[in-house]
């Protein structure tokens, strides 16, 4: 590009670098506050550099910092991991199957099992979280997995972004297909599924994020402690009547329950932008 | 995982191992609460082989509560749960799910005598006639803490904070003045500046002693006193001397951080308060209007009691009576008051107490039992008991803000808050009645 | 090829769909019958007893001066339509610098794309750190050296800005994807037949680029007035808890707050059952929308 001159060039970057700063600088405050001691930032204003706490803090955070929970950390990023594995991964099968059967097939009952399951793409699960409780004790699920998990993949994101995706293959395809004699559900594992690749990896993206921070609804299923995820963690150790909030370790712990989603996007970044591209013709 | 605990359990049972009742209890508490709480039941549970008390920490109180709720719908309550002193009346008015306390000692014939307790603690989750609903567990009041190193640089003496209102703004007045960046704060507008403050000056904050003789009671606090009170804090908010803070307990860091000199919060945060501030701090009583005929009076508390769940099995009455037996007993009130800085629950805990000498170093709980025990209660400072009262106190608290950033005037924002606090009063009446 | 192909089978597509209507019917279907019944009660919370009120609890919502209802959706709709509004155009405008042909693309691409990962609780929790006038490095600044009287807990204003800007900061990262996406599917043979046309840089991105990026732009605008409007939750509990005042109270925030804390299960449940109506009226919109989009 001749037209794109040096000065242009450095222009840009700066620009980059302010985009940077906004989305870094909060980021280092949170852990420029990890380093410090309750008092230094309770304290106006608080210190900014990195204190003398830092690693002290993170110990603490990880072995003892949730003593009053009664809950290692380890448990609790496992739960987290099983919580977010779950979502993905059960959102993700139940979805492409319910995306194949609407954009491959005509049915009587098509038309309603589509808006049935549209119409829940919106609305977050704070909105009806007492009754949808109450359906979750009623199955006997509180203090599983299955209920951390179940009331989190109704959401027809998956199947709408799939559904996209679906709608964009070409026709000659699925004819092909059909000429060769396979079966649809050969068609959809030999040949859709794989086409998918991309828009499944960044599905996988999106809804781990999405179970990784959930907090209201494992806030108020989970009473075994053997079920806590690290966001309740972050939660309970922020509410506490009569009591001395020890920020520093919500600091510690909040950045330290950032570091797996933060993996998992970088790590996945090339296929979650070009699942994008794919399915957002 | 859980095939095996019953393998174990199965198995410890065929060998002929005791066994254990076990029963849940859901708190609130966090922090060095939390491992107190902690605490007094790894006690309790050593004690005695035949019954263990799980905690469970829940999250804050309304979660904690809540869940409670949420639990009992589904049949899979806890058998003790600890709810937060506006959720009294709520608990109180669920007569199918509870057990009363009293109810529960006199079934499992524990040695049960309601007169060992404080009563301005006990009056507070007790019927009218003096039957004890719940259990008193962490009992707080709200108390004046002051900075003793900013009083003696504003030429206050350190050692005589102010006593009635005037002079407290007075002094308020004069820590701005010496360089602070405002005079005072307070946490809890309706529990400090409103509820406490009607017991303190022995005037109704609602009809009906206060909620305890119906629930066709209403609020009043939108006396002339209330107005003269909200209007002198409002004026000190103008002049910059009072800082608002936020709701709830979010004013503290104003005090600790030394913006200002005199806050108000409850005697539950004086471990807080030791931990964070860097400089000398006291805490004294409430003050008070001096023309106001028999005040000051007492306080009332703040905190939460434990409540029972009713449908349990007898087995597991047995041990929460045997917890609550437990609980009562003067060493571990002592041990839990003195270190959570809760009020102790019996005298007898008090009286140890100060036989230990604890008070010596810790004036500032001694303050704030002896500003509860100041006179024996009246109709207007047993407590308070409004249905709804969540909702209420978030609506003082909405008005509250209104009123400070001129939406409303101080008189038409108590009467908004009173308008609206009794159209709650009445739906909780229509509900229950 | 609005109706993509039709495969026959006649049982197979109800086994396909069956997981996710179960799901759905268990835990939508169910749940909302639940909320709207509920609606029409009077109820103590822990269910002994419940009394019949008719449409009372709706018709208190918009009777009542007091409940300060509809304020609430206007503030809500206004706070979803900034949000959106700040956080698509910053993104945009990332996104078409970081497409530019210069070094070090990767980098800025994986600093400005990982945030998506930071939960929308912690977003509230990092912007209250920064702004509460009580702890707050940054409102400690503007008051001490601007001397601006940052005061969010009784300025209606204050509060409605910090909570726009930690709301877009969290939605930047969404939309800078999802912009750097669209921004790679446009071809390349377009922009540099603009170029020999001599179609200026700016000229050329609103021309081009900006209508190829329509589909895109359309689906976050939807997305981000949706984030707004309902998951903007954890942020305003974290920060305002819906003061000064009222002011800042949205929907949503308000039906948990009724529901869950002031255990006003009717209200709250006339609440969700207005936003459901609501909801479901957009989703149709959209996908009118859509269906029209793909089907030309």
């Amino acid at each position: 590009m001749r037209e794109f001159s040096k000065v242009r060039r450095l222009i840009t970057h700066f620009y980059l670098w302010i985009g940077i700063a906004i989305i870094i600088f909060p980021i280092y405050f949170i852990f420029s506050a990890s380093s410090h001691t309750s008092a230094e930032i309770l304290s106006a204003p608080m210190p900014l550099n990195i204190g003398p706490y830092l690693l002290e803090n993170y110990k603490r955070a990880l072995f003892e910092g949730t003593k009053n929970l009664g809950t290692p950390v380890f448990i609790m990023i496992k739960n987290s991991f099983i919580m977010a594995m779950g979502i993905s991964i059960g959102k993700i099968i139940i979805s492409l199957l319910a995306a194949f059967a609407i954009v491959f097939f005509d049915f009587p009952l098509r038309k309603f099992c589509f808006w049935s399951i549209f119409i829940t793409l919106m609305l977050p699960v704070e909105v009806r979280i007492m009754p949808t409780y109450k359906v979750i004790s009623d199955l006997g699920m509180l203090n599983t997995y299955s209920g951390l998990i179940m009331p989190m993949i109704v959401s027809a994101t998956a199947v709408f972004l799939f559904r996209q995706f679906f709608l964009t293959v070409p026709r000659e395809i699925v004819e092909a297909s059909q000429i060769d004699g396979s079966s649809p559900m050969q068609f959809f594992g030999r040949i859709l599924v794989p086409m998918s690749r991309t828009p499944i990896a960044a599905l996988f993206v999106i809804q781990f994020i999405y179970g990784w921070n959930q907090y209201l609804w494992p806030l108020l299923i989970t009473t075994k402690q053997e079920y806590f995820t690290l966001l309740i963690g972050i939660n309970r150790m922020m509410t506490g009547a009569d009591v001395n909030i020890e920020w520093q370790i919500v600091m510690a712990t909040t950045l330290l329950a950032l570091i797996p989603p933060v993996i998992v996007v970088v790590l996945m970044q090339k296929q979650f932008i070009a699942g994008m591209t794919e399915t957002e013709k | 995982m859980k095939k095996l605990l019953l393998l174990v359990l199965i198995l410890a049972m065929t060998i002929g191992v005791y066994a254990q009742v076990s029963v849940e209890f859901w708190h609130a508490m966090t922090g060095k609460n939390g491992e107190m709480v902690q605490s007094v039941c790894d006690k309790f549970n050593a004690s005695q082989k035949d019954y263990k008390v799980v905690p469970v920490y829940k999250g804050s109180y309304s979660d904690t509560m809540n869940a409670g709720i949420a639990a009992f719908r589904a049949k899979q309550a806890p058998a003790i749960i600890q709810v937060y002193e506006v959720g009294t009346a709520t608990m109180m008015a669920a007569k199918g799910a509870i057990k009363p306390v009293y109810q529960l000692m006199a079934e499992n014939n524990a040695k049960f005598d309601p007169k060992v307790y404080i009563p301005t603690i006990t009056s507070y989750y007790s019927t009218s006639d003096g039957k004890m609903l719940s259990m008193p567990f962490n009992s707080s009041t709200a108390v004046m803490y002051y900075n003793k190193d900013a009083f003696h640089k504003a030429g206050l003496n350190p050692d005589k904070p102010p006593v009635t209102w005037p002079e407290f703004f007075d002094a308020a007045r004069k820590l701005k003045a010496s360089g602070m960046e405002g005079g005072f704060t307070t946490n809890w507008i309706s529990w400090i500046q409103l509820e406490n403050f009607s017991a303190w000056h022995n005037v109704p904050f609602g009809t009906k002693s206060n909620g305890f003789d119906g629930l066709d009671t209403e609020l009043v606090f939108n006396s002339p006193l209330h107005v003269r009170h909200f209007e002198n804090l409002y004026k000190l908010a103008k002049e910059g001397v009072f800082i608002y803070g936020g709701r709830e307990n979010k004013a503290n860091p104003l005090f600790i951080s030394q913006r200002v000199g005199l806050h108000f919060e409850s005697i539950g945060g004086y471990g807080s308060m030791k931990a964070n501030c860097k400089f000398n701090f006291g805490v004294a009583r409430l003050p008070y209007y001096p023309d106001v005929p028999g005040a000051p009076q007492n306080s009332i508390i703040g905190g939460a009691s434990l409540w029972v769940f009713n449908g349990k099995s007898p087995a597991e009455y047995k041990a929460v009576t045997a917890f609550f037996t437990y609980i009562s007993q003067p060493e571990i009130q002592a041990y839990w008051h003195q270190n959570t800085g809760y009020l102790p629950i019996t005298n007898a805990a008090y009286e140890l107490t100060k036989k230990q000498g604890y008070y010596k170093d810790n004036p500032g709980l001694e303050v704030a039992i002896g500003q509860l025990l100041n006179k024996p209660p009246t109709k207007n400072s047993m407590g308070i008991r409004f249905g709804n009262f969540n909702i209420i106190r978030e609506i003082e608290d909405q008005v509250w803000e209104d009123i400070l950033a001129d939406k409303i005037s101080v008189k038409d924002g108590l009467d908004r808050m009173v308008r609206e606090g009794n159209a709650k009063l009445r739906e909780f009446e229509r509900l229950y009645k | 090829m609005a109706k993509q192909y039709e495969i026959k089978a006649k049982w197979l597509p109800y086994f396909l769909v069956l997981p996710q209507m179960i799901i759905v019917f268990i835990f939508f279907f169910w749940p909302s019958a639940q909320a709207i019944l509920q609606s029409f009660y009077l109820q103590d919370p822990f269910g002994g007893k419940t009394i019949f009120v008719g449409l009372s609890n709706y018709i208190a919502l918009f009777t009542n001066p007091d409940s300060d209802y509809l304020y609430s959706f206007i503030i809500s709709i206004v706070f979803a339509l900034s949000i959106t509004l700040l956080s698509m155009t910053v993104s945009l405008f990332l996104a078409v610098q970081a497409h530019k042909k210069i070094h070090f693309t990767t980098f800025y691409k994986t600093m400005l794309t990982w945030p998506y990962a930071v939960a929308t609780l912690v977003a509230g929790v990092i912007w209250l750190f920064m702004f509460n006038p009580n702890v707050g490095v940054i409102a400690w600044i503007l008051k001490h050296n601007f001397g601006i009287p940052w005061d969010y807990l009784l300025n209606f204003q204050h509060a409605f800005i910090l909570l726009t800007l930690a709301a877009s900061w969290k939605q930047l990262a969404y939309n800078f994807v999802f912009f750097m996406a669209g921004l790679q599917s446009v071809p390349e043979t377009l922009v540099e037949a603009a170029i020999i046309d001599g179609a200026s840089p700016i000229r050329r991105f609103w021309q081009i680029i900006f209508g190829l990026l329509a589909p895109t732009t359309f689906y976050l605008l939807v997305m981000n007035l949706v984030f707004g409007f309902f998951e903007t939750f954890p942020i305003v509990h974290g920060i305002t808890a819906g003061g000064p005042g009222k002011s800042t109270s949205i929907l949503v925030y308000k039906v948990w707050r009724d529901g869950v804390v002031n255990l006003d299960l009717g209200g709250s449940s006339a609440q969700s059952v207005i936003l459901m109506i609501l909801v479901i009226g957009l989703t149709v919109l959209q996908f009118r929308f859509i269906e029209r989009r793909i089907t030309y």
